[in-house]
């Protein structure tokens, strides 16, 4: 098995590297240069034609979100192919693969801080925000399914009229409470990153508009030892509170299914399979996105090869889990010896939308299996395909288990085969218009990278040398 | 006029250094001459500088306690007064105070409420929101979010005096500025 970055030795500053490693930062970069490289990108840089071009396609795609979502607000879920028995179809599968997704950001940003692991500088500030733009469609999903989602404010307790309170007995309220709570704690982790590099926006732009902006943001950050201190401890005690935090919203997702008397969903081992599976589609939702963006805006010497490669063993590592997770999956239908339990797998294997099922397998176990070897790991062009490729099989992952679950219970005679419509597939693609819309945004607006993360990388690897 | 006390021109003298670890000596020399309202500005975190500054630790974790502790109990009073007193439904006799069931929900709110206290509670005591600061007025004051790093003697100090503290500062080989209030 391949080592995953976790085990290396945590505690020294800089783990003794093998020669043959690439270096978390290229050498050469003093605490000015990588200040100015990385504001120059929001304050210098024009916006470039790339950047245009694909800013008005995500933008297009987001329209295109918003008007399926008025068309559904006025004819209402029919216009999905949602119907009995399959009650949770696309917007669910959409719902878990966006939080899923969101996941990584909250484990490179918070527990690979905890374990002292040096090369979470350079790309955990883009990993929190894809954490938010993802949560951010990941929760809309589960409104709009609500049916009359303008009342979406009946999930949350507060002092109504009806006197009535919402079943806090039911995992789906569990859900809008760790949805919400894990929104608003990425939100504060990330702004908390923010602050000191908001300073250095402030003290390097030019222009008025910008620096009043930044330093609004900044809310009149100086940098003292006084600040730091305090700030350190803040940022330390956050991220140990987003480690369990991540690991408690994706179990509730988890919980979401195991409540429920479904065949296929109705297992203690839901949980944590959820867990891994969302680490695994969130390195590699990271991995699709970084790959681009360094070689963009050419920040190859703080995004290494050593980053890409840590992280594709950490897609080896949970890809692992995930296959361990499908075969104990068969294993438990068979040996509980319960007749639709056991007809559930065959119905996976064999069944009408056994193609999603294969093709899960080929994406989520066989293709991560190629990162084995030391040449795929360091191959850019692969290493994105593989990603690629793991996305599209979590979110067959979830197509999987929701939709083959429900589409043949315990009745044949309420059996039916499901399919998408039009506004599903729009809704579906609009999502990612809405989460490229953001990080377009993110990228022109703020530093994709933390600044003084990396001055203070630039000061540990000088104190090595 | 003359029976008031002399204005206090200054704010303090900032000394820039060059290099983090000087800071941290000057830090160290200056607590030992016996100065005591100052501070350190840095682009990135020192360790060791705070606690040169003689700055007490920060009382952060207590107030994340605090924030973590109020905001699970409010979290479990909710559900329990929502379930047994405000609103009970007896579904097949199974018990009103189902504690397991309110777990998960008292978990999200202690984490809620713990890291409201962290983040908010860090900003409170920066002192933060702080639009105008007198160091701002130093225009040399922008690199301590680049490459510079600073020590400010405010002029509030009881040793503080401009003349033999500049000195002092020059004499640790720093470029030393005045800031005005």
């Amino acid at each position: 098995m391949s080592r995953s970055p976790h085990d290396e030795p945590a505690p020294a500053a800089f783990p003794p590297r093998r020669t043959d490693e690439s270096p978390v930062i290229e050498p050469g970069h003093t605490y000015a240069s990588v200040t100015d490289q990385i504001s120059a990108i929001v304050l210098i840089r024009k916006t470039s034609r790339g950047w245009i071009f694909g800013f008005a396609v995500a933008f297009t795609l987001m329209m295109a979100f918003l008007f399926a979502t008025a068309w559904l607000f006025a004819k209402g879920v029919g216009i999905w192919g949602t119907t009995i028995p399959v009650g949770w179809a696309f917007p669910i599968v959409n719902f878990v693969w966006w939080i899923g997704i969101g996941h990584a950001g909250t484990l490179i940003s918070a527990v690979l801080l905890l374990l002292h692991q040096q090369w979470r500088t350079s790309i955990n500030r883009f990993a929190e925000a894809m954490t938010l733009f993802a949560v951010s469609c990941a929760g809309l999903f589960p409104l709009l399914h609500l049916g009359r989602p303008w009342l979406f404010y009946w999930l949350l307790p507060y002092p109504n009229t009806m006197d009535l309170w919402p079943n806090f007995r039911s995992p789906l309220i569990w859900d809008a409470f760790a949805v919400t709570t894990y929104f608003t704690v990425s939100i504060l982790f990330w702004y908390a990153g923010l602050i000191p590099d908001m300073a250095t926006l402030r003290d390097r732009a030019t222009g008025r508009v910008s620096r009043v902006v930044y330093g609004m943001m900044a809310m009149g950050w100086r940098g003292s030892a006084a600040h730091w201190s305090r700030y350190e401890t803040a940022y330390l005690l956050l991220g140990g509170l987003a480690t369990p935090l991540v690991a408690s919203v994706h179990s509730i997702v988890g919980m979401d299914f195991a409540a429920a008397i479904v065949p296929g969903w109705h297992t203690t081992f839901s949980p944590p399979f959820f867990v891994a599976g969302a680490i695994f589609s969130g390195f590699a939702m990271v991995m699709t996105l970084m790959i681009p963006l360094r070689s963009a805006y050419g920040l190859q010497d703080f995004v290494t090869m050593r980053h890409l490669e840590n992280m594709a063993k950490v897609i080896l590592a949970t890809g692992s889990m995930m296959a361990y997770g499908y075969i104990a999956e068969a294993f438990f239908s068979y040996y509980s010896g319960n007749q639709y339990e056991r007809y559930l797998t065959i119905n996976r294997a064999l069944g009408p939308y056994a193609w999603s099922y294969w093709l899960l397998i080929a994406c989520n176990i066989f293709a991560p299996q190629f990162l084995w070897f030391r040449a795929v790991r360091r191959n850019v062009p692969l290493l994105f395909l593989i990603s690629l490729i793991v996305n599209v099989g979590m979110w067959l992952e979830r197509f999987v288990i929701v939709v083959i679950s429900l589409h043949r219970d315990f009745l044949p005679s309420s059996w039916r085969m499901y399919y998408p419509t039009i506004w599903d597939i729009t809704h579906f693609v609009g999502s990612i218009g809405l989460f490229l819309t953001l990080l377009f945004l993110f990228i022109r607006l703020l530093p994709v990278i933390s600044i003084f993360e990396l001055r203070e990388l630039v000061h540990k690897s000088r104190e090595e040398a | 006029m003359a029976a008031l006390p002399k204005p206090e021109f200054l704010y303090g003298l900032l000394a820039e250094f060059e290099e983090p670890d000087s800071l941290v000596e000057a830090a160290q020399k200056a607590y030992a001459t016996g100065y005591r309202k100052m501070n350190g500005y840095t682009p990135f975190p020192i360790h060791g500088l705070s606690q040169a500054l003689g700055q007490q630790p920060s009382r952060i974790p207590l107030a994340t306690l605090i924030g973590g502790i109020v905001g699970g109990s409010a979290g479990y009073f909710m559900l329990y007064y929502a379930s047994v007193i405000s609103y009970p439904i007896n579904v097949g006799g199974r018990p009103l105070h189902s504690w397991p069931a309110f777990i998960p929900i008292t978990f999200e709110m202690t984490v809620l409420g713990a890291a409201f206290a962290a983040f908010f509670g860090m900003l409170a005591l920066n002192g933060l929101p702080h639009p105008y600061h007198p160091l701002f007025n130093v225009p040399a004051f922008s690199l301590a979010s680049r490459n510079r790093f600073f020590l400010c003697i405010q002029s509030g100090d009881s040793r503080f005096d401009v003349d033999q503290t500049r000195q002092f500062l020059e004499g640790l080989g720093a470029s030393v500025y005045e800031v005005p209030p």
